[in-house]
Formats: C-alpha cells, sequence, structure tokens
C-alpha cells in the first residue's frame, strides 16, 4: 500500500487528508497522480495543477519518481510559511 | 532531536534565544537574528489573524536541509529556527532565525539564506482571516526569485 496525505487547500478541496492506494499498476507518482485524478472530474482538475508540489518520504519529487509499497506520498500547494 | 529547529504552537522570548545563542559562546562576534510578525494587511486587505498549518515530519527534515547547506556555504556558529504553528494574532510571532558567526558576513548571509529557502522549501501554509472570510495565501514569485539569487 501506498499512503496518501494532502495538506492546506488542496486537503480542503478534496475534503481528504489522507488514504491509502494499492501499490499494484502504480510506478511513478505520474501514474498515482491519474489513478486519483479519475475519481472525479474536481479531482481531475485538482490533480491535473501544475503547480501542486510533491514529497515522498518528506522529500521534495517531481512526477518521474519511483514509487513502492510503503511509501508516503504528500501533494499540497507551494508554500506560504515564514 | 534537533536542538536548532522548534516548531511550536506557544510564543517564543527574543531575548531568551539570543541568551541561548550568546552562552558559553565567546568565539562568535557576530549575532544576526530576524523575527516574523502577523501584518495587519496583506494585498490591500485587512487581516484580523492567520492559521498556520504543516506537515509534522517533513517540516524539520527540510529546514534541517536548509541549515545544514547554510553552514557549508559559510562560516557560522550557532543556528536556531523557530517557526510557530496553529492560531496566531497580528503582531504575534511567526517565525526566528538566529545565526552567530566570528564575523558579520557570515551571520547575516547565512541568516537571509535561511529565511529565503525557509519560505520556498518548508512545507508550511498560512491562512488568513479577513473581513471577506478565510482565504489560504498564494505563493508569492518574488520569494521564489529571491531564493534563485543564491
Amino acid at each position: 500500500m501506498i499512503n496518501v496525505v494532502f495538506f492546506a487547500a488542496l486537503r480542503e478541496q478534496l475534503e481528504c487528508s489522507e488514504l491509502s492506494v494499492s501499490s499494484k499498476n502504480i510506478t511513478t507518482v505520474a501514474d498515482l497522480k491519474n489513478q486519483l485524478a479519475n475519481k472525479n472530474e474536481q479531482w481531475q482538475t485538482l490533480f491535473n495543477n501544475t503547480s501542486l508540489l510533491i514529497a515522498v518520504n518528506h522529500e521534495m519529487v517531481d512526477n518521474e519518481q519511483l514509487l513502492k509499497s510503503g511509501d508516503e506520498v504528500a501533494f499540497f500547494p507551494p508554500v506560504t510559511g515564514g | 532531536m534537533n536542538q536548532e529547529i522548534s516548531i511550536q504552537i506557544n510564543d517564543f522570548s527574543l531575548a531568551d534565544e539570543i541568551t541561548l545563542l550568546e552562552q558559553n559562546n565567546a568565539s562568535d562576534g557576530a549575532i544576526v537574528t530576524f523575527t516574523g510578525r502577523v501584518r495587519n494587511h496583506n494585498n490591500g486587505m485587512d487581516v484580523s489573524g492567520l492559521t498556520l498549518e504543516h506537515y509534522p515530519g517533513m517540516t524539520e527534515k527540510s529546514l534541517a536541509k536548509i541549515i545544514n547547506t547554510a553552514k557549508t556555504r559559510w562560516n557560522i556558529g550557532r543556528v536556531k529556527v523557530i517557526h510557530r504553528i496553529g492560531e496566531l494574532d497580528i503582531g504575534e510571532q511567526i517565525v526566528f532565525v538566529g545565526v552567530t558567526s566570528k564575523h558579520r558576513h557570515d551571520a547575516f548571509a547565512a541568516n537571509e539564506f535561511i529565511m529565503d529557502f525557509l519560505k520556498v522549501q518548508a512545507p508550511f501554509w498560512k491562512k488568513e482571516r479577513t473581513e471577506q472570510g478565510e482565504a489560504w495565501l498564494d505563493a508569492k514569485a518574488t520569494d521564489d526569485a529571491k531564493a534563485q539569487k543564491w
């Protein structure tokens, strides 16, 4: 399984903070995004947003990053701390 | 636990933080500190407060990485980064960066570097409370530009 977490505006728009996805048929972050986007039209729009940031096991990565079972994948908007 | 980083709900004392940077540290002649506070306005709108969310675990790692990069680029002594989370009112302190060094240049540069990268890499998000309701802040292109100049 892959643990997926969402933060900030994205978490509110999805109305979801965390979910588990089977790692079967998922090789990269792009595959995971496609699977999540299939849920409905709103999720499709949100996961097609190119400004979305991705972290795998707390490190920033891009869409090509390889995934394996047990990974934690986070999706979130550009950061605004400080 | 990394003593250089603190993610906390509670406020911090600037005087206490400076004391910690100074104590038993006679070799460093320079201390540069930055404190960020909640402004009462943003993009022309009155702001009554903020809520700060973060990604526990990644936040600490991301800040540690920024601090380590600063240590490889400048000759610095002690570093402390504090970032508050949760609900904050106008005028409250949000963030603190303190750096010591033998001479001022390293502490000035490293402090600004840490702050510039915290702004674009550390997973914090601000939600503003205004008369029109609550809204998540958009990232600023000028912050990206500042980080890129390093």
